[in-house]
């Protein structure tokens, strides 16, 4: 089933993740990726969930996740009208003869190297989640020691800003 | 103007209007029930047995006035036994303020003595909670509190408070009462549509429920009824609103609904369903439940509609408004032929004979709607005798029926009973309970004796889990694995030596007798009735089948 992308905007206060994340949980909604952060707004923080599952699923998460108290805005993203990235770390295990293919491989996908050791490399790589998963897939043959990745984080095309409820706080 | 912490919660309740908390002290509350002290003469503090009790009793008084309830616990095993009453009231969406106490914040996060997160553990069971940890946000969270309890879809609201902020010093700004956010209003054109469906079925149901008693639409949807001429049934959570008996009720729907009633469902061209969230009780699934009809939802939560079943069209807004709007569009159509349909459906209904020597459920039932009257107000607890009151009690009174529909919380009668009564001193209030409920919740007997509350506690005693009984009997061989204690109560001396009056009454003329009597005491009176642990909750729509297997009988030994 094709992967939603989802963007909240809520109030930066103690246990807001949490509650977010136990709707989810309790109503058995997927997270497949899940990204917070700050905004320019100190009071407001932004949540990026790519989930799973058929309009009814998706249109009740929106309605749900909507009603939590300190949920300000919360859209489900298009992917053509929106900037979707992801960030990938990989260490791999490398030897000398290995190098030149892996940079040959990381100029095509315009991944970096980061960090090269003796033995192992660390790959820095951005983009849309499908091309984070193509660049994997390509590396399958080295050996892999660890892989880390942040999950979709997403902006909107054009000169609009996600816009939220202006309103008091409810931090206590 | 200066003030600590503990005096500004209760000023924050004086000015939004509370009269009566229910609250358990504790080490966290010491200063909040030092505030409490001063301003008896404003707010009353009632003392249950346990925060249970307070939690039940609070939701009770709520849903008796229709006002925010507001209970009181310390931290730790007070908060914790606060859990079970957020959650029937959030389930039931029953507006309530829960104050807890905590450790001091320097202990909080250090697993101290009595400390508990309870804003985490109630968060997924409350509509939001909060953990001051400013006490210069303390009043505005609180009054906050009440606006969200009472807001949109009602519900419980819980707010943790450490001990050192109610100590601390606040300055503190005087409000009034908050006032509730203005629902959605559905716009004109979806109206119309809406009564052109209306008005085009042949086939039409209505079905409502607790909704029409949270937006006070009871008025309005027994005139939508009577002016479109469209049969209606309820769900348990809008039990009184319309009267027994008419032409045009068809009772309860669901599991244990009518015949009629879940026949009219199964055949509908279109549903009307106003105010329910269409629960698992009430709706098994499309394939049994109005399956050739498009279910219209009026819902003032948007999450509702689609939730559970497929929806064929909304209006999402208070469901008072809603109907006001609707009214002028909609109006009598011919349907001679459903009606007869319908007719015939209720002559099929189950209908129970009278006890030879013994009582039956439904005697004692009708007795009570008999002798209570109008003014009466019913609790119950979980179980067989809580369907039996929504079949047979017949009230009248859209708050006077109160039960807990969603979380099916054994235990809730008694504290409800005791909220209830205190919100309309001189109403009967009658808590219908069970054995079974009785043993998780008579301890509240003390409350009714030490304020002198003359609530009615009529126990069936089956001496069995009657309702898990029934359960095993249709689905699991008879096999009656702990579900036939029986216990060696004697019900009469434990109410007495709680300070209540007790009856026996075993036939319909002593119970009548008894109720008499018990309609007269100052204090509480429990009478309790023996009834046959072979008695059935009947009609019954095993899960998961339609109308056809509606099982009518209650013989033991093979279905």
């Amino acid at each position: 089933m094709e992967k939603t992308v989802i963007s909240l905007m809520v109030e930066n206060n103690a246990g807001v993740l949490a509650r977010v994340a136990m709707l989810f949980g309790r109503r058995g909604f997927n997270i497949d990726s899940l990204t917070v952060s700050a905004t320019d707004n100190p009071d407001i923080s932004r949540i990026t969930i790519t989930t799973t599952g058929d309009e009814q699923i998706i249109n009740q998460i929106v309605l749900q996740t909507g009603k939590l108290v300190e949920v300000r805005a919360i859209r489900v993203e298009d992917p053509l009208e929106s900037i979707q990235r992801e960030l990938l770390l990989l260490k791999l295990r490398t030897s000398e003869n290995d190098l030149n293919d892996i940079a040959a491989i990381c100029s095509i996908y315009e991944a970096k190297i980061v960090d090269l050791s003796e033995r192992s490399l660390i790959i820095e790589l951005t983009g849309k989640s499908g091309k984070i998963d193509a660049f994997l897939a390509v590396l399958k043959k080295y050996e892999l020691i660890e892989q880390c990745r942040t999950g979709v984080t997403t902006i909107e095309r054009g000169e609009t800003a996600f816009a939220y409820e202006q309103r008091e706080s409810h931090r206590s | 103007m200066k003030m600590t912490g503990a005096e500004a919660i209760v000023e924050v309740l004086i000015e939004q209007g509370v009269k009566d908390i229910f609250g358990y002290p504790g080490g966290a509350t010491l200063h909040i029930h030092d505030a409490l002290c001063k301003r008896q003469g404003e707010i009353k503090h009632y003392l249950p047995a346990d925060e249970r009790g307070a939690v039940h009793a609070a939701d009770g008084y709520a849903r008796a006035t229709g006002k925010v309830g507001v209970c009181l616990a310390t931290s730790g095993p007070g908060a914790t036994n606060l859990v079970t009453g957020i959650a029937t009231a959030f389930l039931d969406s029953i507006p309530l303020v829960a104050i807890t106490a905590n450790v001091g914040t320097s202990l909080i996060g250090k697993d101290s003595f009595q400390e508990v997160y309870i804003s985490g553990i109630a968060s997924p069971i409350a509509k939001h909670t909060y953990a001051v940890r400013d006490i210069t946000r303390l009043a505005h969270t609180l009054r906050t509190a009440f606006q969200i309890a009472n807001s949109g879809r009602k519900g419980p609201v819980l707010v943790d408070i450490p001990k050192d902020i109610t100590a601390g010093i606040l300055d503190f700004e005087p409000a009034g009462p908050v006032c509730a956010d203005a629902p959605n209003v559905p716009d004109d054109a979806l109206i119309e549509k809406i009564a052109g469906m209306i008005q085009k079925s042949k086939r039409p149901v209505l079905c409502f429920g607790g909704g029409v008693v949270s937006s006070g639409a009871s008025e309005e949807i027994k005139m939508f009824i009577e002016k479109t001429g469209i049969p209606a049934c309820h769900t348990i959570m809008a039990t009184g609103v319309v009267a027994f008996g008419d032409e045009l009720d068809l009772g309860m729907t669901g599991m244990h609904g009518s015949v009629a009633a879940n026949s009219a469902v199964a055949e509908a061209d279109l549903l009307i369903a106003a105010g329910t969230r269409l629960s698992d009780r009430v709706a098994q699934g499309r394939k049994t439940f109005a399956p050739e009809a498009p279910i219209i939802q009026f819902d003032i939560d948007p999450s509702e509609i689609g939730k559970s079943l497929e929806s064929g069209g909304s209006l999402i807004g208070d469901l008072r408004s809603t109907l006001q709007a609707l009214m002028p569009l909609v109006d009598k159509q011919p349907r001679a032929e459903w009606m007869e349909q319908i007719c015939r459906w209720k002559e099929k209904d189950y209908f129970p004979e009278c006890g030879n020597g013994s009582i039956r459920p439904h005697e004692i039932m009708e007795i009570i709607g008999e002798l209570a009257g109008g003014e009466s107000i019913i609790t119950t607890d979980v179980g067989q005798h809580q369907i039996w009151a929504a079949q047979y009690c017949k009230t009248t009174r859209p708050r006077g029926f109160m039960t807990s529909g969603g979380l099916g919380t054994m235990g809730f009668g008694y504290g409800a009973a005791v909220g209830a009564q205190v919100a309309f001193p001189n109403a009967p209030v009658i808590h219908i309970t069970g054995d079974g409920s009785l043993h998780m919740n008579m301890c509240e007997a003390a409350t009714a004796v030490s304020y002198n509350l003359p609530v009615i506690t009529v126990i069936m005693d089956n001496e069995v889990l009657g309702m898990v009984r029934q359960l095993q009997w249709a689905y699991h061989d008879e096999c009656y694995m702990a579900t036939e204690p029986y216990r060696k109560t004697n019900y009469e001396m434990v109410g007495k030596g709680f300070g209540a009056e007790t009856y026996r009454a075993d036939t319909a003329d002593a119970f009548r007798d008894a109720f008499s009597k018990a309609l007269k005491n100052e204090g509480p009176s429990w009478i309790v009735c023996h009834i046959d642990k072979k008695e059935k909750v009947l009609p019954m729509m095993p899960a998961g089948k339609g109308v056809e297997d509606i099982i009518l009988t209650q013989e033991e030994g093979g279905l």
